[in-house]
C-alpha cells in the first residue's frame, strides 16, 4: 500500500479547510499505511492491472520508471480495481458522548476521530463509505470524506438524547457497519439494529468508547451523580462504597456486548479515551479486512 | 494575666450554642457531578448508613473558629498595663545598694513605668533611695522624678538602719511601690510599718540569680573565696575571675576558676591555686557576668605574701633551735610570708621584700654596698641586737648607714643580779608611733638593750621606747626603704618581746608580715588609713576624691558590718599595708528579705503588653482551614487534587516560622571587611552620631579615591563587644557623653588591637581638649581609656609625621577649628640635629590620636557626595573642610604607612654613607 504520501499531500492541500478533527483524522490514518497489513490476502492493491498515463496531480512515487523510461511517456500503474465494500460508519451523537474525565478529551472526539480515520483509511482503499442516518448513500473517492466531516458536524449541532435510542435499521445489503459508541444507553435498540442487520448479511465493528473514569469508578463521599443531559440523576452518600457494584454492571455490560456482536457475527472491542488512538484504529482497520 | 480591650463582645459567645443546634441540622452539602455511566448506577443502594448530621468534632471545630474570632475581636491583651487608677501620691522606694546593680536598668525601668503612670494618673511623686542618708521626702510632679532617677546610682554599700527613714517619710496618706533589692536589710520591717500605716505598699523584687563574694583568704597557698547566692534556683555554675596587673602593668584576667552550686547551695567556696607571683598580683576576684560591688572582692594586702629573707651567720649552725635568734621571727612570720633563710650573698639576689640581720655587726664591704644598694631601692631592712652588736667596735659602726642610730659602746643590762634597776618594761607607743594603738602588756620585761647615742635625730628616730625613755625599736629612712633596728635581740635572751603577742602586731605594723587584711581589730585601730580606691556600686573602682583618712576603728567596724555610706568600699592604706574593704563582709550571708502577708510582692520585669488578637485570629484562620480540610476529606474530596493542595498551601504559609536567619553573619562580614581596606567606625548606640560616622569616613574614602592611590571600601561600623576588630586599619572612635565603658573582654581586645598596630581616632566632638574645664565628652573618654593601654600622650608637636605624611599641615580642623591633637609623647631625648628639618620623635605609631573637632561632621558626604553637613561659613568654610580632608588623608597616610615619611629624614646621611 502506498497509501502515505498521498494522504499526505492530500492533508497538506486540504489543511486549510478541513477542521481539526480531519486533520486530526488524516494524520492518524497516517500511522495505519502499512502494507504489510494487507497481505493476509490477496486483496486490493496488490495486483497489476494496467497503465495509464500519468495525469497532473498524481504523485511522484505512483509513476513506474520502468515502463515510462521506454517511452516518451509517464506511466502510472494501476492496479486490479476490486468490487468495492460499502461500510456505513455510525457514531453516537448522544450527549453521554460528551462526558470526559478530568483533561481528557471527550469520547465523542475520539468516536469522531476514530470514524474519519478509518474512513479515510477505507476510502484510500476505494472503498464506499457512508454515514447511516444521512439520506447520503456511501460512496467513494475523495471528496467523500469532507461530506464525512459535514455530516458529523451537522450531527453535532443537531439537539442530542441524554443516551442514543435511534439505531440505524437498515443497512446496504452485505456491507459492512461500524458503531462508535460507549454504549451506555438501553440495549434493545442495539439488538434490533443488529438482527436487522445480520439479516441483511451486513457485518461489522461495534467499538465501544469509554472514559477511563467510567472504567475506574474514582469517586467517594456524597455526591449526585447527573447524567450529561440532566435527564437521569443518582444520589448517594458514599460513592466509594457502590465502585464495587458499578464496575460489576460495566463488565456485565461489555459481557453483553460481546455476545450480542458475536452472535450477528460482528466483532466488539472496548477503547478508552486515555489510551492512544491508534491500537483502536489498527484493530478496527484489521477488523474490517478481515476474514469474514 | 489577659485583659480585653472591648469586653462587651464577649457577650457572643452566648451566640455559640446557638450555632450548635444550626450546624447540626445541616449536613454537608452533596457534591453535583456530572457522569456518563449514571445509566449503571440506577437503582444501585448505598449500604452503609451515613449520618445525615454533621460530626459533633467538626462542630466543635467550627465553633471554635467563631469562639476564636469573637475572643479576637474582643481585643485581647496578655499582660495589660492599665490597673486600677489611684490617686494618693506616689512613693518610689529604690534600694539602691550593690545588690541593684546586676539589674539596675530593669530598675530603672520598673521606676519609669511607675512615674510614667504616675504622670498619667495626675499623681504626685517622691523617689528615694534608701543607700542616701534619711532626709525629708516631698511629693512632686512626677515629671520631676525622671530627672532625679537618671541621677541614681548603686553605690558600693548596703541600705543601713532603714528604721530611721520613718521619721523622714511625709505626712499624710500616700501608696508606695518599694523597688527591692531582695535582701534583708536592719529596720526593713519597721519602715515597712510605718510605710502601711499610710498606704498601700507595693513590693517589687526581681528573681535574677544574686551573687556576692566573700573577702578572699590563703592557706597552704590556696587562695579561698565563697561566692553566696541569694536565690537556691537549681544547680548553677559561675566563673571567679582573679584580675590584677600583668609585668606590662595592663590590667588582665589572671585566672579562672569554676564554681558550682548545688541545687540546694546558698554558698559555695571557690578555690584558686595561684603561684607566688601570680598571686601577689591579683588586686581584685570578681563574679563573672556579675557587675555590681557585692561581686567583687578587693584582695588588698591580703594576698601579698612578703619574701623575707632571715640572714644567718654561718657560724651559729649548730646552736640550739630555742636559743637560734631566728626562732621567734620565723614563728611570727611562717604563717604569712614566704621565709628563706641563707647567707646575705645567697639571699640578696633573690631581691626580698624584707631582711632580717639578727645580730650582725660586720659584713664584708661589698655585701654592705650591695644591701645598702637594696635597701635605697625600697627594701626594709630588720635588725636586731645582740652580744655581738653589742661587743663590735662601736666607733667602726658610727657612720654605716645600714644603722638608724649611733649606738653605744656595750649595751645596758638592768635587773640583773649586777645591776640597780629593775627590767625595764614598754612605755605606751607615741601617737607618731606605727604601734600606735598597739597595747604593751604591762609584764613585758626588757632585761638588756643596746644603748642609742643620743643626738638630735633620736626622738623622731625612735618608734618605741622603754619607760625610762631609751628607745626600744628605732628606723631610719634610706633612700626608697628603711632600716630598723630592735635594741633587744630575737630571742627571748634579752627581753620578753619575742614571747609576746605584741612582737607579732609590731612586725604586722612594719609590714614585715603584711596580713593587715586578715589582721585583727588591734593592728588596725589607732591609724589613720587613707582611701586610695573606692568601689562604686557597679564593682568598678573610682578615685576617692573628697574622702578623708578615716579611723581604724571605723575601719574595723566596716570590715565587721559592711561598708556605709561613710566608710565606702575600698582599699585603705595606711604606710605600706593595705587594707581592704569589700561589699559583702566576711561570713555576712544573704539574707532574703522577707515580706510579711498583706504585701503585694511583684515581679520586676513586667512582660511587655502583648496584643493578642492577631495569634487569635490566625488560630481562627487555621481552625477554619483544618474545617475545610476536614470537610473534604468528609465529603471524599480530600485527594492530592487541587483544592485540598491550596488549602495545605495556605495553613503551611500560615504556620510558616518567621524568623529564619542567616547565622554566617559574622563570616559574611569578615570577607567583606577583608576585600580591601575598610575604613571603621565605633558605633556609639546614638543612631545619629553613627550616622555621622558612617558618612565622615564615607567622604574621607571618597577622597582618598580621588587623591591618593589608597581606595578604600565602603566604611563599617563595628561593635567593640561583638565585632571582630583585627581587619580594620584604623577605627574612628566619637565619644559621646554617656558612652557605655567597655567590657574587660572588649578592652582586652581593644589593646591587643593596639598593640599589634591598629590606630584608634578618639574625637570628643567638643572642641575643648584643654579648655576651661572637662566636657562631658572628656570625661567619657577619660573614663573609655583608662582601661586602654596607651602610652603618655602629648600635645602633636610640629613636627610629628601626622603633618607631613601627604599633605604639609599646620593645624588640623574639623567642624571646630581650635582643638588640638594629641598623640603619643615623644621620647624625652628627641633632639633636634642639625641639618635636619624636623626631630627623629618617634619610631613606631601613635596608637591612638585624641582631639575634639568633630571631623565626621566635616568629612560627612550623602550618597550623592555632596557635604552633608555645614563647615563654616562660605569659602572659609570650604577652604575648613577642605584641610579636614587633608588631615583625614594624613591620618589614614599615617595609618598606612607608618612613619615612612619620617625615615626620609635620614635620606641625606644615608646618601652621604654611600658617597663614601
Amino acid at each position: 500500500m502506498t497509501l502515505a504520501p498521498d494522504l499526505r499531500a492530500r492533508a497538506e492541500a486540504l489543511g486549510q479547510t478541513l477542521p481539526p478533527l480531519l486533520a486530526a483524522a488524516e494524520h492518524l490514518a497516517a500511522t495505519v499505511t502499512l502494507g504489510e497489513h494487507g497481505r493476509r490476502r490477496p486483496a486490493m492493491g496488490d495486483d497489476f492491472w494496467q497503465y495509464r498515463s500519468a495525469r497532473a496531480g498524481d504523485p511522484l512515487r505512483l509513476i513506474d520508471w520502468r515502463r515510462s523510461a521506454r517511452s516518451d511517456q509517464a506511466f502510472v500503474q494501476e492496479r486490479e480495481w476490486q468490487a468495492a465494500q460499502s461500510v456505513v460508519f455510525w457514531v453516537d451523537p448522544a450527549q453521554s458522548m460528551d462526558f470526559a474525565g478530568s483533561t481528557r478529551p471527550p469520547k465523542s472526539d475520539r468516536a469522531r476521530l476514530l470514524a474519519l480515520a478509518l474512513a479515510v483509511l477505507l476510502l484510500r482503499a476505494g472503498e464506499q463509505v457512508g454515514l447511516a442516518g444521512h439520506p447520503q448513500p456511501p460512496r467513494a473517492g475523495k471528496g467523500q470524506i469532507l461530506r464525512l466531516v459535514e455530516a458529523l458536524a451537522a450531527d453535532l449541532a443537531a439537539p442530542a438524547q441524554d443516551y442514543a435510542a435511534a439505531l440505524p435499521l437498515d443497512f446496504v445489503r452485505q456491507g459492512r457497519a461500524v458503531f462508535i459508541s460507549d454504549f451506555l444507553g438501553d440495549l434493545p435498540g442495539l439488538e434490533r439494529s443488529l438482527s436487522q442487520a445480520a439479516a441483511s448479511g451486513v457485518k461489522g465493528l461495534l467499538l465501544q468508547v469509554l472514559d477511563p473514569d467510567e472504567e475506574a469508578f474514582p469517586f467517594d463521599g456524597r455526591m449526585v451523580f447527573v447524567s450529561m443531559g440532566g435527564s437521569l440523576a443518582h444520589e448517594t452518600k458514599s460513592a466509594g462504597d457502590l465502585r464495587g457494584r458499578y464496575l460489576a454492571r460495566l463488565a456485565e455490560r461489555k459481557a453483553r456486548l460481546a455476545e450480542l456482536a458475536q452472535a450477528a457475527g460482528w466483532v466488539y472491542a472496548a477503547h478508552h479515551t486515555g489510551q492512544s488512538a491508534t491500537p483502536a484504529l489498527l484493530w478496527a482497520y484489521r477488523a474490517l479486512q478481515g476474514g469474514w | 494575666m489577659v485583659g480585653f480591650a472591648s469586653p462587651l463582645l464577649l457577650i457572643g459567645l452566648l451566640a455559640l450554642p446557638l450555632l450548635w443546634i444550626l450546624l447540626r441540622a445541616v449536613p454537608p452539602a452533596a457534591i453535583r457531578r456530572r457522569f456518563a455511566g449514571v445509566a449503571l448506577l440506577l437503582g444501585l443502594e448505598d449500604k452503609a448508613q451515613q449520618a445525615d448530621k454533621t460530626p459533633w468534632w467538626l462542630l466543635v471545630l467550627r465553633m471554635l473558629v467563631l469562639a476564636a474570632v469573637i475572643v479576637a475581636f474582643a481585643g485581647p491583651v496578655l499582660n495589660p498595663k492599665l490597673g486600677p487608677k489611684a490617686a494618693d501620691p506616689l512613693l518610689i522606694i529604690v534600694d539602691g545598694g550593690w545588690a541593684d546593680a546586676y539589674d539596675w536598668p530593669q530598675r530603672q525601668a520598673k521606676a519609669v513605668s511607675l512615674l510614667d503612670r504616675a504622670a498619667l494618673d495626675g499623681r504626685a511623686v517622691a523617689l528615694t533611695q534608701l543607700t542616701d542618708a534619711p532626709q525629708a521626702l516631698v511629693f512632686k510632679a512626677a515629671a520631676d522624678g525622671r530627672g532625679r532617677l537618671a541621677a541614681m546610682a548603686p553605690q558600693g554599700w548596703q541600705p543601713q538602719d532603714l528604721a530611721l527613714w520613718g521619721a523622714a517619710l511625709p505626712a499624710g496618706r500616700f501608696e508606695t511601690a518599694w523597688i527591692s533589692d531582695g535582701l534583708a536589710h536592719s529596720g526593713q520591717a519597721e519602715l515597712l510599718a510605718s510605710l502601711q500605716s499610710r498606704g498601700r505598699v507595693n513590693v517589687f523584687e526581681s528573681d535574677r540569680p544574686l551573687y556576692a563574694l566573700g573577702p578572699a583568704s590563703q592557706a597552704n597557698g590556696k587562695v579561698t573565696l565563697t561566692v553566696q547566692r541569694l536565690t537556691q534556683g537549681g544547680p548553677a555554675t559561675v566563673e571567679v575571675i582573679a584580675r590584677g596587673p600583668d609585668p606590662t602593668g595592663i590590667e588582665r584576667d589572671l585566672a579562672r576558676v569554676k564554681v558550682t552550686f548545688g541545687p540546694k547551695d546558698t554558698a559555695a567556696p571557690a578555690e584558686l591555686d595561684l603561684p607566688a607571683e601570680l598571686r601577689n598580683r591579683v588586686t581584685r576576684f570578681a563574679v563573672d557576668g556579675q557587675r555590681s560591688a557585692g561581686a567583687v572582692t578587693l584582695a588588698g594586702d591580703s594576698l601579698k605574701r612578703r619574701k623575707v629573707a632571715l640572714v644567718v651567720e654561718a657560724a651559729e649552725g649548730e646552736a640550739m633551735q630555742l636559743l637560734s635568734p631566728l626562732h621567734y621571727l620565723r614563728q611570727a612570720m611562717n604563717a604569712s610570708t614566704d621565709v628563706l633563710t641563707g647567707g646575705l650573698a645567697d639571699v640578696l639576689p633573690t631581691n626580698p621584700d624584707v631582711i632580717v640581720l639578727a645580730d650582725v655587726a660586720q659584713m664584708p664591704p661589698a655585701q654592705a654596698d650591695a644591701l645598702q644598694a637594696w635597701v635605697e631601692k625600697g627594701g626594709l631592712l630588720l635588725r636586731f641586737a645582740g652580744p655581738r652588736l653589742a661587743g663590735s667596735d662601736m666607733a667602726a659602726l658610727a657612720g654605716d648607714p645600714l644603722m638608724p642610730v649611733t649606738l653605744r659602746q656595750g649595751g645596758l643590762t638592768s635587773g640583773g643580779a649586777m645591776s640597780w634597776g629593775a627590767p625595764k618594761a614598754l612605755a605606751a607607743f607615741a601617737q607618731s608611733s606605727p604601734f600606735h594603738g598597739l597595747a604593751a602588756p604591762p609584764d613585758l620585761k626588757v632585761r638588756t638593750q643596746v644603748l642609742a647615742q643620743p643626738d638630735a635625730n633620736l626622738p623622731a628616730r625612735s618608734l618605741a621606747a622603754l619607760d625610762d625613755g631609751t628607745p626600744l625599736v628605732t628606723r631610719k629612712a634610706l633612700g626608697q626603704g628603711q632600716v630598723v633596728l630592735f635594741h633587744v635581740t630575737a630571742n627571748a635572751e634579752w627581753s620578753d618581746l619575742p614571747l609576746s603577742g605584741l612582737f607579732v602586731q609590731m612586725l604586722e605594723r612594719l609590714a614585715v608580715s603584711a596580713t593587715a587584711g586578715s589582721a585583727g581589730a588591734d593592728a588596725l585601730a589607732g591609724l589613720v588609713w587613707t582611701p586610695e580606691h573606692i568601689l562604686n556600686g557597679w564593682g568598678d573602682l573610682a578615685d576617692p576624691t573628697a574622702l578623708a583618712g578615716l579611723a581604724g576603728e571605723a575601719l574595723v567596724a566596716a570590715l565587721q558590718n559592711g561598708p556605709s555610706a561613710k566608710v565606702p568600699a575600698g582599699v585603705y592604706r595606711h604606710d605600706g599595708m593595705g587594707v581592704a574593704l569589700n561589699a559583702v563582709p566576711k561570713d555576712q550571708p544573704l539574707v532574703k528579705a522577707t515580706w510579711p502577708v498583706g504585701v503585694a510582692v511583684q515581679g520586676l520585669t513586667l512582660p511587655a503588653e502583648i496584643a493578642l488578637k492577631g495569634p487569635v485570629l490566625a488560630l481562627a484562620l487555621i481552625l477554619l482551614l483544618l474545617d475545610a480540610l476536614a470537610t473534604l476529606a468528609l465529603s471524599g474530596r480530600l485527594g492530592f487534587g487541587r483544592s485540598s493542595g491550596a488549602v495545605l498551601l495556605a495553613l503551611a504559609l500560615i504556620v510558616q516560622p518567621q524568623d529564619a536567619q542567616a547565622d554566617d553573619a559574622a563570616d559574611q562580614r569578615a570577607i567583606a571587611a577583608t576585600q580591601g581596606v575598610v575604613l571603621a567606625y565605633v558605633m556609639t548606640g546614638d543612631s545619629e552620631v553613627d550616622a555621622t560616622s558612617a558618612a565622615g569616613l564615607q567622604g574621607v574614602s571618597d577622597q582618598l579615591i580621588y587623591r591618593t592611590a589608597i581606595e578604600p571600601l565602603p566604611p563599617m561600623g563595628v561593635d567593640v563587644e561583638t565585632d571582630e576588630l583585627v581587619f580594620f586599619p584604623f577605627l574612628y572612635w566619637p565619644i559621646t557623653s554617656d558612652a557605655a565603658t567597655p567590657s574587660a573582654a572588649a578592652y582586652d581586645k581593644l589593646n591587643h588591637y593596639l598593640r599589634t598596630g591598629g590606630m584608634i581616632l578618639f574625637d570628643t566632638r567638643d572642641a575643648d581638649m584643654a579648655g576651661a574645664g572637662p566636657t562631658p565628652e572628656g570625661q567619657a573618654l577619660q573614663r573609655i581609656a583608662q582601661g586602654l593601654d596607651i602610652p603618655p600622650l602629648a600635645p602633636l608637636p610640629d613636627d610629628h609625621v601626622l603633618t607631613r605624611s601627604f599633605y604639609l599641615l599646620q593645624a588640623f580642623p574639623g567642624r571646630f577649628v581650635e582643638g588640638g591633637l594629641w598623640v603619643e609623647a615623644p621620647p624625652p631625648d628627641a633632639a633636634k640635629t642639625d641639618g635636619m628639618p624636623f626631630r627623629n620623635l618617634n619610631d613606631g605609631v601613635t596608637p591612638v590620636v585624641i582631639g575634639g573637632n568633630d571631623w565626621a561632621s566635616a568629612w560627612a558626604v550623602d550618597e550623592d557626595g555632596w557635604p552633608l553637613l555645614p563647615v563654616g561659613r562660605g569659602a572659609a568654610g570650604d577652604q575648613q573642610r577642605e584641610y579636614a580632608y587633608r588631615f583625614g588623608i594624613n591620618l589614614i597616610m599615617y595609618v598606612l604607612t607608618g612613619n615612612y615619611k619620617s625615615d626620609q629624614v635620614h635620606v641625606p646621611a644615608l646618601l652621604e654613607r654611600l658617597g663614601k
